[in-house]
């Protein structure tokens, strides 16, 4: 099965000479929810705002390695770096709404695209918010501030606003980082639902959460990469020594 | 001394310097508006000057002050808009960047007067508009850009970074962040910049001496190549110049001038706490 996506020797290196990822390779699957963790400054949000490009904000950071999104490399020139953020959509930790309505929120994204048509605005409005869980809570105030939303809407509106792209990949960093366990419990029963339509890559809020969610994870050290293996295996059985003393506690 | 009579004692100090700023606002108002209220009434504001200026009232002063302010706005807007945004959004800290910003920078010191012999050299003579609406408008607008850059940019600078990151990310290009995302919540600080720069322009003299303000035109200009009348020239002149002028007609002429000052501020103020208001982050 081709990759979704795959990281082949990948160092990245900020301006100040920091690395923040050093030989850093593997691959994500179609459909599953793959789960990035490790320590902070470990390099997980580095590496997911690569996929996506948002590290071309980054001034004078210099890349190594390739990166390709079914097959092909996102780094080339003639990469169209808009198409590919719609089609790699980002929830980032700090549930961030745009001032303006829930339906403006929804449908930025798809207008900044081009898509002018009211019909299919309306259907993405409902269909992602029915995905995120969140529709029979805003249905009938679509026209009023996203930002009057609790914290737990806010994030589900936040991914929303994803799927109303149509992503082919979501990444979420922590993105329960600010939750309650009730909104936290909600987001984690989604995803397993959201990876039959889209290939989930995700940096988690805990080792128990990484547990809980992931069908393959990658544990991450000081920008390395050093075991990647079904969750399952991962978690019972990590190879690593340095794996197993994250995951119980020992150091972290 | 105690400590709390020393708090005490910086507290009543402090709070008097403060009042003490309000005295000459309110004295320079009231004293014109008590002088000047009688010289005002609707033949003055709407009339010709007569009778060597000593009767009849100062329409084209104010028209013309009208007209070099929209003048000034339309020369300078623009282009400190799009300097700003370039400055606040575009530019690299390199070289380029560094000596834009110190041009800037010393623009805003430059004393007004230069501006006006700048204005004559540059537009009057060498680009042969004469004396004209258009030469003063670009020497008000040349002289108003630096502070109107320097506030616009400090507003687009205060939008939360975070928007720009989530519009992106949206597959948003950069020029539609801006667009969508930075400009409208810059706006009320843009606005709020433009309008006391204009209001700066409205009222200085030293710009418009040699560009484009008449001694005495009993017509309305019908062309930007034309010169005008311009309320603080005219102020000048009726005050220095015109001897047995009568004094309610200076002080009404002042009145006249910082009522459009004044509501070109008090406009500012408006907008900005209006558009602050609306927004809900």
């Amino acid at each position: 099965m081709q990759p979704k996506i795959s990281i082949q020797g990948v160092y990245y290196t900020y301006g100040d000479g920091t690395e923040a990822l050093r030989n850093v390779s593997f691959d994500v699957l179609p459909h599953e929810v793959f789960v990035l963790f490790g320590p902070a400054r470990s390099g997980k949000t580095t590496l997911l705002r690569l996929l996506n490009r948002l590290s071309d904000l980054t001034d004078d950071a210099t890349l190594r390695g390739v990166i390709t999104f079914n097959g092909a490399s996102i780094s080339g020139r003639s990469v169209d770096v808009f198409d590919l953020r719609r089609r790699i959509s980002m929830v980032f930790a700090v549930p961030t709404p745009l001032p303006g309505s829930i339906r403006f929120n929804l449908t930025y994204g798809l207008q900044m695209a081009g898509m002018r048509d009211r019909r299919v605005l309306a259907e993405r409005v409902e269909q992602s918010l029915q995905q995120a869980a969140l529709w029979d809570e805003v249905k009938d105030r679509l026209d009023s501030s996203a930002m009057a939303l609790s914290g737990g809407q806010k994030q589900r509106l936040c991914l929303a606003r994803s799927l109303a792209l149509e992503p082919e990949v979501i990444l979420l960093d922590n993105p329960t980082s600010g939750l309650d366990p009730l909104s936290t419990n909600m987001v984690e029963e989604m995803l397993h639902d959201l990876s039959q339509r889209y290939t989930i890559i995700m940096v988690p809020h805990s080792v128990q959460q990484a547990a809980r969610v992931a069908d393959r994870a990658a544990f991450m050290l000081d920008g390395e990469l050093i075991e990647v293996a079904k969750g399952e295996r991962l978690f019972l059985h990590p190879q690593d020594q340095r794996t197993e003393d994250y995951i119980t506690g020992r150091f972290g | 001394m105690s400590r709390q009579r020393s708090q005490r004692l910086a507290v009543a100090l402090i709070t008097a310097v403060a009042v003490l700023v309000f005295v000459p606002v309110i004295a320079i108002i009231g004293y014109l508006i008590v002088s000047g209220i009688g010289a005002l009434n609707w033949e003055f504001l709407t009339a010709m000057p007569r009778n060597g200026m000593k009767e009849g009232g100062i329409m084209p002063a104010i028209v013309g002050t009208l007209i070099l302010t929209m003048g000034t706005a339309l020369v300078s807007m623009p282009v400190s808009l799009l300097a700003a945004i370039y400055l606040a959004e575009y530019a690299r800290d390199n070289r380029l960047t560094r000596t834009i910003r110190m041009a800037i920078v010393n623009l805003a010191g430059i004393p007004s007067i230069v501006y006006g012999l700048f204005g004559l050299g540059a537009f009057v003579l060498a680009a042969g508009f004469g004396t004209s609406i258009i030469a003063g408008s670009l020497t008000l607008g040349i002289m108003t850009m630096p502070v109107v850059i320097s506030t616009a940019e400090e507003a687009i600078n205060s939008v939360p970074q975070q928007f720009r990151t989530v519009s992106l990310s949206l597959g948003a290009s950069k020029w539609q962040t801006i667009r969508h995302q930075v400009l409208p919540h810059a706006l009320p600080g843009i606005l709020t910049g433009m309008i006391l720069g204009l209001s700066r322009a409205a009222g200085e003299t030293a710009p418009i001496l040699f560009t484009v303000a008449a001694f005495y035109v009993p017509t309305l200009p019908s062309s930007i190549f034309d010169q005008t009348m311009a309320l603080p020239y005219h102020l000048y002149v009726i005050s220095t110049q015109v001897p047995g002028m009568p004094l309610t007609i200076q002080y009404g002429t002042a009145l006249v001038l910082l009522l459009i000052t004044l509501t070109l501020t008090l406009l500012a103020t408006g907008v900005r706490t209006t558009m602050r208001r609306r927004r809900d982050w």
